[in-house]
């Protein structure tokens, strides 16, 4: 399960960039195509936070959906898994959005 | 300076926070910053210092016992001769890989993931540091067998490879979409066993088709050696992802 390894990174990351100040909040983008399930990433959040200045921290994620861009028609449209398949029929396809995986912000005390 | 690898390169992950607004009791600082981004800017060197050194890095992933220990054997056997190679083996906890592919004759490190279920950029920059690959060789990275994590995670291997058997039955493209989508080379292995089990080829390039437009597929057996020679071909060739 990489998700334990993402949150992991997350806590990291902070940590590495605030320091030891307490984080009350940290709001997530999580991206429908990116390969990262947010509820295990939920479950994942208070076991890696423990002990460090996250400790009891809320966890917010934002899941913004998939657009993808045909190469054969130009349609765009939004795809929700990562089946690359245009109602053309084509599976030639450009995934434009939802593969972000994003620490937005957190709240400090 | 970055101090997670002493480079001097500026990037997002070196930045400091500094975009504050302020609420009651407390404020929010914005990172915008990628999660993943510790691990690309190491794959990054990885990736630039394999390409100083002119070693070709194939990144070799599927699902437990597909068949990559088996492959990279026969592969050290034909072409060890001519081509100098090099092994790194990433496996959960046993030396049971690298024993093999020692007993084949090429060097090989082990990395122990312990419950990890993938190999990240740190874990090959330490394999690396000990393996030292010759000048000119080609690397091979044996994942963690798993058709989830890996997809993940850049170790700054110049190209990735999918091994994918017969047996494991039909939908895998479709199941596991991420892991064919950043693959450069599907290899179709145990196709031996073809006539014994239910499992239509061109069913399998349909959906593969579907999450990866631009893959080439090989179909092979490890075992009894249909396919190798175009493996070799397209190692030797190392068609790099750019
Ligand atoms: N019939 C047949 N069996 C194969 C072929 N390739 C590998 N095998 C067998 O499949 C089993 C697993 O092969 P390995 O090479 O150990 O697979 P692996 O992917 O390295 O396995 P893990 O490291 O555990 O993920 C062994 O019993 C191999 O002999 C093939 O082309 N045909
Ligand atoms: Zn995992
Ligand atoms: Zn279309
Ligand atoms: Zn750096
Ligand atoms: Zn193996």
């Amino acid at each position: 399960m990489h998700e334990m390894s993402i949150t992991q990174s997350v806590v990291d990351a902070i940590v590495s960039r605030l320091g030891d100040a307490e984080v009350r909040s940290v709001r997530l983008e999580i991206g429908r195509l990116s390969g990262v399930v947010p509820d295990s990433v939920r479950f994942c959040f208070d076991v890696v936070c423990a002990g460090t200045s996250l400790q009891g921290a809320e966890l917010e994620i934002d899941e913004p959906p998939g657009r993808a861009a045909c190469r054969d028609c130009g349609a765009e449209f939004g795809i929700d898994d990562p089946i690359l398949l245009c109602a053309c029929g084509s599976a030639n396809v450009e995934v434009l959005a939802g593969r972000q995986l994003r620490i937005k912000s957190v709240e400090v005390v | 300076m970055c101090a997670t690898c002493g480079c001097s390169d500026d990037a997002a992950v070196h930045s400091h926070a500094d975009d504050h607004s302020h609420a009651e009791g407390s404020h929010t600082v914005v990172l915008e910053q990628d999660v993943l981004a510790k691990n690309d800017h190491l794959a990054g060197h990885n990736r630039s210092r394999l390409r100083d050194l002119g070693v070709f890095a194939v990144n070799l992933m599927s699902s437990p016992g597909a068949g990559k220990t088996t492959l990279l054997e026969q592969t050290v056997h034909a072409l060890g001769a001519s081509v100098p190679l090099a092994v790194v083996e990433g496996d959960q906890e046993t030396l049971l890989d690298a024993d093999r592919i020692k007993a084949s004759g090429a060097p090989v490190v082990q990395i122990n993931t312990g419950a990890g279920c993938h190999l990240d950029a740190t874990m090959l920059s330490r394999a690396l540091d000990t393996l030292a690959p010759a000048r000119g060789s080609v690397l091979f990275v044996e994942n963690v067998g798993n058709l989830v994590c890996p997809a993940l995670f850049d170790l700054g291997e110049a190209a990735r490879v999918v091994i994918m058997s017969v047996t494991e039955g039909p939908g895998k493209p479709l199941k596991y979409p991420h892991m064919f989508a950043s693959t450069d080379l599907v290899l179709l292995n145990k196709v031996d066993l073809l006539p014994y089990v239910s499992f239509s080829v061109p069913e399998f390039l349909h959906d593969l088709r579907h999450v990866n437009p631009d893959a080439r597929v090989v179909e092979i057996s490890a075992t009894r050696g249909d396919g190798l020679d175009e493996w070799y071909g397209w190692l030797r060739r190392r068609p790099d992802r750019g």
